[in-house]
């Protein structure tokens, strides 16, 4: 059995903010109905979570599900829990149109901590991020490749925002961040 | 720059979030069709100064292709519409109408 390793396996960076990739996710998409009861009660049994609405991330202990796009959920377990989400998934999901796949290794995810995470981010993505909500997942891009990002937690833009992006641009995402995080190019503007 | 609401996840964004899609509500002709209606379906295209209706795609978002009806003159967007439709919903038209009274676009007005 092959040793599973994250893209950067868990490269760090302390600027004035900390830039982290916190090496193996369980990611999962989950495509089909999101109106449908049995998508429902598939995200709540495999994962204990409700479904999350638009453009909204239900998160828990280990465990988070995201709004990804009208059809789209991403679901985030531990990295040893996917198989068994997936079996919970197909059970729940049986007989109707839907698609489960494991894409964990298929993305890179980072954290960006500390008071100014929220200017780290702003200096990459055409958004305002003081706009952005607790509990919602906004996808953009970060310069030149698409990514999506969210407020851990409880957290606000102080606090510690999640970045995801494709593993194949993992090196690309982490100098961005590592760039934007550089000690003397503080904003100070969202901290 | 363009501002662009996307109708499915309702972010509103710029568009460099978008990417261009070309002309919207086209019809399409398949090798049965005249020779004049496939070369018009392949090449002909509105050019106008003033009301245009184009597809975009929210590229770097939900990935969903939407609609858009704006002005090339001024870049005002009128508003942004689901794809699954062959023309522009009432909405849309009245709004057009409100800014640019007397508009015509292809068979639309
Ligand atoms: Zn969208």
């Amino acid at each position: 059995m092959s040793n599973a390793v994250s893209a950067l396996e868990g490269a760090e960076f302390n600027g004035f903010a900390e830039v982290r990739e916190i090496g193996l996710q369980g990611m999962i998409t989950l495509r089909g109905d999101l109106g449908s009861k049995a998508m429902a009660g598939a995200v709540k049994s495999a994962t204990g979570l409700k479904l999350p609405e638009l453009r909204r991330i239900e998160q828990a202990e280990g465990q988070a599900v995201a709004w990804m796009s009208p059809d789209e959920l991403l679901v985030m377990v531990p990295y040893e829990d996917v198989q068994k989400t997936l079996v919970a998934l197909d059970k729940a999901l049986k007989g109707t149109h839907y698609m489960a796949v494991d894409v964990s290794d298929a993305r890179a995810v980072f954290q960006v901590t500390g008071p100014a995470a929220g200017d780290v981010i702003a200096k990459l993505a055409p958004i305002d991020m003081g706009a952005l909500a607790t509990g919602e997942i906004r996808r953009s891009r970060l310069a030149q490749i698409p990514a999506a990002f969210w407020l851990v937690g409880d957290d606000t833009v102080s606090g510690t925002v999640q970045v995801v992006c494709f593993r194949s641009v993992a090196q690309y995402g982490f100098d961005l961040l590592k760039t934007a995080a550089e000690n003397g190019t503080e904003v100070g503007f969202l901290a | 720059m363009l501002i662009l609401e996307c109708p499915y996840c309702g972010v509103t964004a710029e568009e460099t979030e978008f990417h261009g899609g070309g002309e919207a509500h086209l019809t399409r002709h398949g090798p049965d069709s005249s020779e004049q209606d496939f070369e018009d379906y392949l090449f002909q295209r509105e050019n106008p100064k003033g009301v245009h209706f184009e597809r975009w795609r929210h590229v770097n978002g939900c990935g969903k292709w939407l609609h858009a009806a704006r002005c090339t003159l001024t870049l005002e967007v009128f508003g942004t519409y689901n794809a699954q439709t062959f023309e522009p919903p009432k909405h849309i038209k009245d709004a057009i109408t409100a800014k640019r009274p007397g508009w015509t676009w292809r068979t639309f007005s």
